[in-house]
């Protein structure tokens, strides 16, 4: 079973094994609106927990999606360069960004789960 | 609401629907008339083009015409209120373009001898001056050519006395207020750029800048007033943390309209600052002339400024063109020649015209101003931060809760009923802004009928009627633009339709 942990800035990542799989939630993609260009991290790019991984623009506003974890990247959603509405339309699935070999589980305990996330976005608007 | 009218041929009463001017191309039709030129041997090899060049056909009023009637789309100070948050839409008065159509100005030229634009240079000279007065510090650089180009230079500045202590930094910290050119100047100049949260009282949070301040930090960006209209109170205790940590001390004087006349920098503490002379000193924005970005300087600092800079002596005045024949340490030149002088001609004309009491009257009725408009709206919309304002006033977006209008759908209403949109979503402290300056130049009259057009649109989107808003603008030449589309699938350039 795999386990889902967020940050405060809005990004996800799913465990499964060492490997961690790095999106934005949801409630991101609505308050960004419509994704128009997507910069995804070179394949064997490490990044420490925290780091500048993608930059991501919309409509509204430019950003940096950081690290959730640190570690090496492994893989990237390429698709989301042609298509950046993917991440409008599926955030926590198909939007996914990049898959990231992790270098230190511990440093999962510093995320929120589900429950913490959802209190955070709930309070905030 | 009644649909638009369909008319004939497209064209709305006296608005015409006017195509590109490549669409507009009759092959051999042309405003002037000149001889065919002799023949000539070309070299080309049998190179030479053989077709059109495809530069459009027209005649000179089809030419005329078409300019005219896209001017006519356009929206500008000149036309009506622009209250654009943070960007000092003020009136750009005649005056100053008359001098600046002097022809001893409007003619000159960056390369011609130095002993036939000596007026020029004392013209730099003595709106260095000014600016020096005016904001109490003893060096001004002239040259950048914008207010984001005045803050790279202040940057480099600052990294060049840095360096000559051997006191080479890496971080420079930003309030999360700041104007985005701020972290991306720093993060242009090699530096690594921090964020500093704002506090509940919508300034600077004086504990967390003290906690990020350490002997790596360059320097510390900060507006004031800041971005959300209101003065950072706290400065004197700001500029005493960053210079106990051996840091620099910049501000962004993009809003010192609000500051003018009243409160020197100098006296605040500040190292460096740049002044946008197309914001505080009426000199056109952007598509109306090109910026303007002087930098002062305090006096550690001033050694640093870049090449060129006018100095006199009894043989009249010079430039110091170059870092060899400056006998201090310029770190170098930031801009071809010797900055925008047109604008210097501009802005020189609006301070001696205004005089130092008429600069002290812009600030204070830049304030009133904007402090007539929190005042009138802030039952109406929804206020963040407790006022009075300086010279703009923030509004968030809480007033929409549950209309199911946002604060792009209320400003593209703004826009049917004949005022250009406030600056919206920025600053980002806070959710779906809405941020107001009027300037000292409106009347009380346009302001009145500014509050009341708000005032009627916030009824209206409290009522619930949300598809007004959805649809807005409905009386421009075009609807709401496919933003996303423009953005996904951007077409950049105009081709021929296919034969």
């Amino acid at each position: 079973m795999a386990t889902i942990k967020y940050t405060k800035e809005h990004e996800w990542v799913r465990v499964e094994g060492d490997i961690g799989t790095v999106g934005i939630t949801d409630h991101a993609q609505q308050q960004l609106g419509d994704l128009v260009f997507i910069e995804l991290p070179a394949i064997g790019k490490k990044v420490a927990q925290g780091d500048e991984a993608a930059v991501i623009e919309s409509v509204k506003a430019a950003s940096e999606v950081y690290a959730p974890i640190g570690g090496e990247v492994v893989e990237v959603n390429a698709a989301l360069g042609d298509d950046p509405a993917k991440v409008n339309a599926d955030a926590m699935g198909g939007g996914w960004f990049f898959k990231i070999r992790i270098a230190n589980p511990k440093e999962l305990d510093a995320l929120l789960d589900e429950a913490s996330y959802q209190d955070l976005v709930g309070e905030s608007h | 609401m009644s649909a638009p009218a369909v008319t004939i041929t497209g064209h709305r009463g006296l608005q015409h629907e006017e195509p590109l001017i490549f669409e507009r191309d009759s092959p051999g039709m042309t405003g002037v008339d000149l001889p065919e030129p002799a023949p000539v041997n070309d070299r080309l090899g049998g190179l030479g083009r053989q077709g059109r060049i495809g530069l459009p056909g027209l005649s000179e009023p089809e030419v005329v015409r078409h300019y005219l009637r896209l001017s006519q789309k356009n929206y500008a100070i000149d036309a009506g209120m622009y209250p654009l948050g943070s960007c000092t839409m003020k009136h750009n008065p005649r005056l100053n373009e008359k001098m600046a159509r002097l022809p001893g100005f409007a003619g000159v030229h960056p390369l011609q001898p130095v002993s036939t634009v000596q007026g020029a240079l004392e013209l730099i000279g003595a709106t260095g001056h000014w600016l020096s007065v005016l904001t109490g510090m003893p060096a001004v650089a002239m040259s950048p050519a914008a207010g984001a180009h005045g803050e790279l230079t202040g940057l480099m500045i600052i990294r060049a006395a840095l360096e000559d202590r051997g006191d080479a930094r890496k971080r420079v910290l930003v309030p999360e207020s700041a104007h985005g050119t701020n972290p991306a100047s720093a993060a242009a100049c090699g530096y690594v750029v921090e964020s500093i949260p704002a506090n509940e009282r919508g300034r600077v949070d004086l504990g967390a800048l003290k906690a990020a301040l350490g002997p790596d930090v360059a320097a510390f960006m900060l507006t004031n007033p800041n971005t959300c209209g209101l003065f950072e109170s706290d400065i004197i205790e700001i500029a005493q943390a960053v210079h106990a940590a051996g840091a620099f001390f910049y501000c962004d004087g993009a809003n010192f309209n609000a500051i003018v006349g009243r409160v020197r920098p100098a006296d605040l503490g500040i190292d460096c600052m740049h002044i946008n002379l197309h914001k505080t000193f009426s000199t056109p924005h952007g598509g109306g002339g090109p910026g303007s970005g002087p930098v002062v300087l305090s006096a550690a600092l001033a050694p640093y400024a870049p090449v060129p800079y006018v100095v006199s002596d009894k043989n009249g005045f010079r430039l110091v063109e170059s870092v060899e024949e400056s006998d201090a340490k310029p770190f170098g030149r930031i801009k071809g020649f010797h900055g925008q002088v047109g604008m210097f001609v501009r802005a020189l004309a609006y301070m001696m015209s205004l005089g130092s009491d008429g600069l002290r009257q812009v600030a204070e009725d830049a304030v009133l101003n904007a402090n007539y408009l929190l005042a009138s709206l802030k039952d109406t919309l929804s206020v963040p931060f407790e006022g009075p304002c300086m010279h703009e006033a923030l509004f968030d977006d809480r007033f929409l809760k549950d209309t199911g209008v946002s604060t792009l759908d209320f400003a593209k209403a703004m826009i049917d009923e004949g005022f250009h949109p406030m600056t919206m979503y920025f600053p980002l402290v806070v959710h779906g802004a809405l941020l107001m300056e009027p300037t000292e130049t409106e009347s009380k009259a346009t302001l009145d009928t500014f509050i009341a057009m708000v005032r009627g649109l916030a009824e209206r989107a409290k009522g619930g009627d949300a598809d007004y808003f959805h649809g807005a603008p409905r009386l421009t030449p075009r609807r709401r633009l496919d933003e996303t589309a423009a953005a996904r699938n951007p077409i950049l350039r105009w081709s021929p339709p296919a034969n």
